[in-house]
């Protein structure tokens, strides 16, 4: 049975792709709790990909809390995106496909996704607006060096959302050969669910690390939402403690979870920035990776439960918190991340989780031209 | 005598269109009701359908098309679009709406046969198929079982793609109904071709670009397959 999240999730894709996913989904059901699938994977997390990684203390970036930074941005290609692409090229590899699509905003994920394609010799194509190839000319450099093709899509927005768009239609004229690497947990049935437990790590590693640390749990834990996957992967393991608030930031032009409908976008119904007749509305933020008008379902399964709160962030806003945590702390974060950390800032409440998803590198001349 | 079907975008001109369709030959006719990201579309209709809405053409406009274009066939008609504009407008209610205004049934390109099965409508397969999806979707399906020809997007290609015969052998081994091949048909000799294996053919990216062309052109194109269909027919 095609999993849903409440009245979210499920599959609205064209029948050729069908057999594709229940191929997947039946794999999938398999490898979850397959010995040598999650030994296979701890072991390039651990050995090429840099987990675990660690908590830090941010005292002087906050000094009025007990905050603490998931750094995620250490991981091998600067952000979380490698834990889930390691993750579907295991699964790529297990059903025998050997060429790889993806889509990308910010490009984070065509980076990760083009690093293990050349890690483990497979074919990469990458999908990518040619705003977003502008925004992050050097995530393109470093996709092309890496050996995969980006493919500019040059049309609508220009950004994530007609890259994901022809990926899927990639993999609708391809399927019989292609494996899609999707970047978040959106998408149709079981991608949402794939992509969660392969980013579950990052939350059952801060779960362990703050309870060493401090003795007990963070009051709130903040990541930001674009599609939504570190946040769903930081969030999971701390949603059945009940006392720990969780806080998605989103970018205030792209809050598909604070302002938008249920609608249908890219293969699953969730919460999007869509009009009265269903029609998909553009995203605005400075972010690449947050300018994606819908968000994955279980999000907004959290948010209609009440067990996340999804709250907004500007552009300028971000900026602040940007240059702040480059100032205050030497670390560059993605600006993606900066939403995360100017939320976790006024939250209110003193022993704070950050995810910190990227490291900003790829964002420092958007930033500059500011 | 084989069936022709055939796509037009809606837009304000799409009644009078559909009538020089049907006079040229269509036996029915596909309205698309336009989306914003049209999974399932190439290019040409993909472009189709910014323009359409760029026009303003959203949901109570398409309705109103279909309306008008009641009022001037008699063939059946089916408005073909995205389950996100049926979420939105209320699934009833677009099934009732649409049906007082003179739809025949409806097809749902981003809705497997599983999906919202009480949304009685002509059901697609594809050469990815499983016998026990064609099966799913030919007991499904309303009137008539569309084959998707190509394993991909609609949109024009230079030859019938051979995925279309071994997709109509196993169709007919499970169903009686009539099969309509479509997406990667643009000509009259792939029309004749398709036609040699199904009861009847879509056409959806060129009828799209010749009704761009103007009355004429479509006139013609629609004329060129009926043709091709019915010497077939004669053969």
């Amino acid at each position: 049975m095609t999993q849903t999240f409440g009245v979210y999730g499920g599959r609205y894709v064209p029948e050729t792709l069908i057999p594709a996913l229940d191929e997947l989904e039946s794999a999938w059901a398999s490898l979850r709790d397959d010995d040598s699938f999650h030994a296979e994977l701890h072991h390039l997390l651990t050995t090429y990909a840099g987990r675990p990684t660690p908590l830090t203390r941010v005292e002087r970036f906050a000094p009025d809390q007990r905050m603490y930074l998931k750094r995620e941005d250490l991981m091998h290609t600067g952000a979380h995106k490698i834990n889930n692409a390691l993750g579907q090229a295991v699964i790529a590899q297990r059903l025998g496909k050997k060429r790889i699509i993806a889509e990308t905003g910010a490009g984070q994920h065509g980076v990760a996704t083009a690093t293990v394609c050349a890690r483990f010799g497979l074919e990469c194509i990458v999908y990518m607006g040619s705003e977003d190839m502008r925004r992050q000319a050097p995530n393109v450099e470093r996709m092309g060096l890496l050996g995969a093709e980006v493919r500019p899509v040059d049309f609508g927005t220009r950004t994530l959302k007609e890259a994901t768009s022809e990926a899927i239609r990639d993999w609708i004229a391809n399927v019989d050969t292609t494996y899609y690497l999707i970047g978040s947990c959106v998408g149709p049935a079981p991608y949402p669910e794939i992509v969660r437990e392969l980013q579950r790590v990052i939350g059952r590693e801060s779960r362990e690390q703050i309870l060493q640390i401090e003795g007990r749990l963070p009051e709130t834990v903040v990541a930001c939402v674009g599609g939504g996957s570190n946040a769903i992967g930081m969030f999971y393991d701390f949603v059945p403690d009940e006392d720990v608030r969780l806080i998605g930031v989103e970018a205030a032009g792209a809050a598909s979870l604070g302002t938008g409908r249920a609608g249908v976008l890219h293969g699953a119904r969730s919460s999007l920035l869509a009009d009265e007749d269903g029609q998909i509305m553009d995203a605005h933020s400075i972010s690449a990776g947050l300018d994606y008008p819908g968000v994955g379902p279980e999000h907004a399964y959290l948010r209609d439960t009440g067990r996340a709160q999804y709250v907004p962030c500007t552009d300028d806003e971000a900026l602040a918190a940007f240059h702040r945590l480059c100032e205050t702390e030497g670390i560059v974060p993605a600006l993606e991340s900066s939403h995360a950390l100017a939320r976790a800032l006024d939250c209110g409440d003193d022993l704070v989780l950050v995810c910190l998803s990227g490291r900003g590198d790829k964002d420092l001349a958007e930033v500059l031209a500011r | 005598m084989k069936t022709l079907v055939v796509y037009l975008m809606a837009m304000p001109d799409t009644p009078a269109l559909a009538q020089v369709a049907v006079e040229a030959g269509a036996d029915i006719i596909e309205i698309g009701f336009p989306f914003s990201d049209p999974l399932a579309d190439g290019p040409v209709i993909r472009r189709a359908g910014e323009r359409a809405l760029a026009a303003g053409m959203r949901t109570k406009q398409c309705l109103e098309v279909l309306a008008e274009t009641r009022a001037r066939v008699s063939v059946p008609l089916i408005p073909m679009t995205y389950a996100s504009i049926y979420d939105a407008y209320g699934w009833e209610r677009l099934v009732t709406d649409a049906r007082a205004a003179g739809a025949t049934s409806f097809i749902v390109p981003d809705l497997p046969a599983d999906v919202h099965p009480e949304l009685r409508r002509v059901q697609l397969v594809a050469p990815t198929s499983t016998d026990a999806r064609l099966t799913l979707a030919a007991n499904a399906t309303d009137g008539w079982l569309y084959l998707v020809t190509v394993t991909g997007t609609t949109g024009a290609r230079t030859e019938l793609a051979p995925s279309l015969a071994p997709l109509a052998e196993r169709a007919r081994a499970v169903t009686d109904v009539p099969l309509y091949a479509g997406f990667g048909i643009s000509t009259p000799e792939q029309a004749r071709a398709a036609a040699e294996l199904v009861d009847g053919i879509a056409v959806g990216s060129r009828a799209v670009e010749a009704a761009e062309a103007g009355p004429a052109e479509l006139a013609q194109f629609v004329s060129s397959l009926r043709g091709a269909l019915d010497a077939l027919a004669f053969a």
